[in-house]
């Protein structure tokens, strides 16, 4: 990877909506070449989506979510793979890693109620062929995701002119 | 009972100093709403978190006394390896490194240690707004060399041997520079060195804004041939490491002049505050990665400023270093305050009058990039409007024109 694209991809994680007209600028290079770029990351999956980072509790809105550990049997062949795409392909699964350690799944869910979220993992999570066991842990509050600080106190407190 | 006029008894030298340009300008900014500043001088980034976390720690375990008036060895010590390493000049940190509150420490203890009342101090201009005051106020005299954008806000060494008389002890500099962003090349001050060692002169280099070089590489005026036994180095952790209110800086020199230097700040300072020292001690540890970060997204937003100016129709010279732009607002018709002043009104957007920074800064503004690029954006937009009303012909949206492609770093006006 060139340096270009590793900036293009640093910037773009950072702020998704900077323009390739902008970022060719910051860059010192060639528009169309960051249109480029940018279009065969997109093509290669390489970017996957660009999504807003919401704080839905500022909004109110009563949202439940949980970290599963899981712990599977691994198959011939295909290891942890096979149980974890059944695992993986319901919404309700908002994100979901393979562990070192003393489990090997660990699955973040995503619902609007506790009730809804038990259900789930008593009713379709656990019941999947292959998973040992479950343990769930309930997310009492977010102080940070993805890098951002959810209620970050540190805003600008520079004197408005300073020689 | 009649008022004394007490501001008789006060000392005529500290009389004499003007007030600082950017005071007047900074009570219109603060009655002012819904400002975005560009007229900041410092970071926009707080002080990475391991190094307030250093400092924390350094509380907890009780660090709250004096430490030796050089400052704490070990951070000495980590000041004189940083420096070899990056500029591969050696100095010794038992005598030779003295921590200092900040550059602004160490160049009025350096004035005072060496100018006696007369002597003229070289200055190029527009220069940064504390050092003609500290050196009148240590009783010399200084002496301006102007310096405009045709020649990139660089001096020359014709320049200095033009402008040295008999009386000439300091050429006093400073590059990455405030406010003009302006970098000099090696060879330009090897050749200002040779008229230093010519005629004599003690440099004072202030190279606060070192790490913030984009274009070329920084060149540390001691490790110029000869230079190092005449020069005293400025430099601190403000800037680079996004620490200005530690208030923690160096100079290094040759021991007589450092130790001159420590007898005033034994006897006026006693010594930097330990915490900052501490929290300096981890920013020289582990703070490069952190700082060459914040480096990078200077440069990326010096490159959207510089192509800001040229969309507008305004000439600015390209910026090598530190992070601001001064572009020439002349062009508006107006002057760098009348500019400053319609701008803030008008538009919301503060910036620094160029004339705050000396007479060459006149018809100039000093606009710093050390904003979020959301305020980057909106504060050009708002500025665009301004100097479109003022009948600056922008140029035409295009594609962004790669800015190495042009010559001598000069926009022209469309």
């Amino acid at each position: 990877m060139d340096d270009t694209t590793r900036e293009i991809l640093e910037l773009l994680q950072e702020n998704a909506r900077l323009t390739p007209e902008e970022i060719a600028v910051m860059l010192d290079v060639d528009a169309a070449e960051v249109q480029g770029i940018i279009k065969e990351l997109e093509d290669k999956k390489v970017i996957l989506r660009y999504i807003a980072l919401v704080n839905w509790e500022k909004m109110g809105e009563e949202k439940v979510s949980a970290l599963i550990e899981v712990r599977i049997t691994p198959q011939r062949d295909v290891g942890f793979d096979a149980v974890a795409e059944r695992i993986y392909r319901f919404p309700e699964v908002r994100s979901m890693r393979l562990m070192s350690g003393t489990y090997d799944l660990a699955v973040f869910l995503e619902g609007s109620s506790m009730k809804e979220i038990s259900n789930f993992v008593s009713t379709k999570l656990a019941t999947i062929e292959g998973v040992v066991s479950t343990t769930t842990h309930f997310v009492l509050k977010t102080y940070k995701q993805d890098g951002v600080i959810m209620e970050d106190g540190e805003e600008d407190r520079r004197l408005m002119i300073s020689p | 009972m009649t008022q004394k006029n007490w501001s008789d008894r006060i000392n005529p030298a500290v009389r004499s100093v003007p007030p600082s340009g950017i005071r007047r300008f900074f009570d219109l900014v603060a009655e002012t709403r819904g400002v975005i500043s560009l007229g900041v001088g410092e970071p926009d980034f707080v002080t990475p978190w391991h190094i307030r976390e250093a400092c924390i720690y350094s509380l907890e375990k009780g660090y709250t006394m004096y430490t030796s008036n050089w400052g704490l060895l070990e951070l000495r010590e980590a000041v004189a390896a940083d420096l070899e390493r990056t500029y591969n000049v050696k100095y010794n940190p038992k005598n030779e490194i003295l921590i200092t509150v900040g550059v602004s420490e160490a160049l009025d203890l350096a004035m005072r240690a060496l100018l006696v009342p007369g002597d003229e101090v070289l200055i190029p201009e527009p220069s940064y707004v504390s050092y003609a005051p500290c050196t009148t106020l240590a009783g010399g005299v200084p002496v301006f060399m102007p310096t405009s954008m045709e020649n990139n806000f660089r001096i020359s060494a014709d320049q200095v041997r033009s402008a040295i008389t008999p009386r000439t002890k300091v050429l006093l500099l400073c590059y990455p520079n405030n406010p003009t962003g302006a970098v000099m090349e090696r060879e330009e001050l090897a050749k200002i060195a040779e008229v230093a060692v010519e005629h004599d002169l003690i440099v004072i280099s202030d190279e606060i804004y070192d790490r913030l070089t984009y274009v070329g590489e920084h060149t540390c005026l001691a490790s110029l041939p000869g230079m190092q036994e005449r020069t005293v180095l400025l430099n601190g952790f403000s800037k680079a490491y996004a620490m200005t209110g530690w208030r923690v800086g160096y100079a290094a020199g040759n021991p007589d002049f450092i130790g001159a230097m420590t007898k005033i700040h034994q006897y006026s300072m006693l010594c930097t505050p330990i915490t900052g020292q501490m929290a300096a001690l981890e920013a020289l540890k582990n703070g490069q990665p952190g700082m060459r970060r914040m480096v990078g997204h200077y440069n990326r937003r010096r490159h959207l400023v510089v192509q800001a100016f040229r969309d507008m129709g305004v000439p600015c010279f390209e910026p090598g270093g530190a992070f601001y732009a001064f572009p020439q607002v002349s062009v508006t018709g107006l002057g760098s305050e009348e500019f400053a002043e319609e701008l803030l009104k008008q538009e919301q957007v503060a910036l620094v009058p160029g004339n705050a920074f000396g007479r060459s800064g006149e018809g100039f503004a000093r606009v710093s990039y050390a904003a979020s690029l959301d305020d980057l954006s909106e504060a050009f937009r708002r500025m665009a409007r301004f100097v479109r009303r003022c009948g600056v012909r922008s140029r035409i949206i295009s594609a962004p024109v790669k800015i190495s492609d042009r010559q001598e770093g000069i926009c022209q006006t469309i």
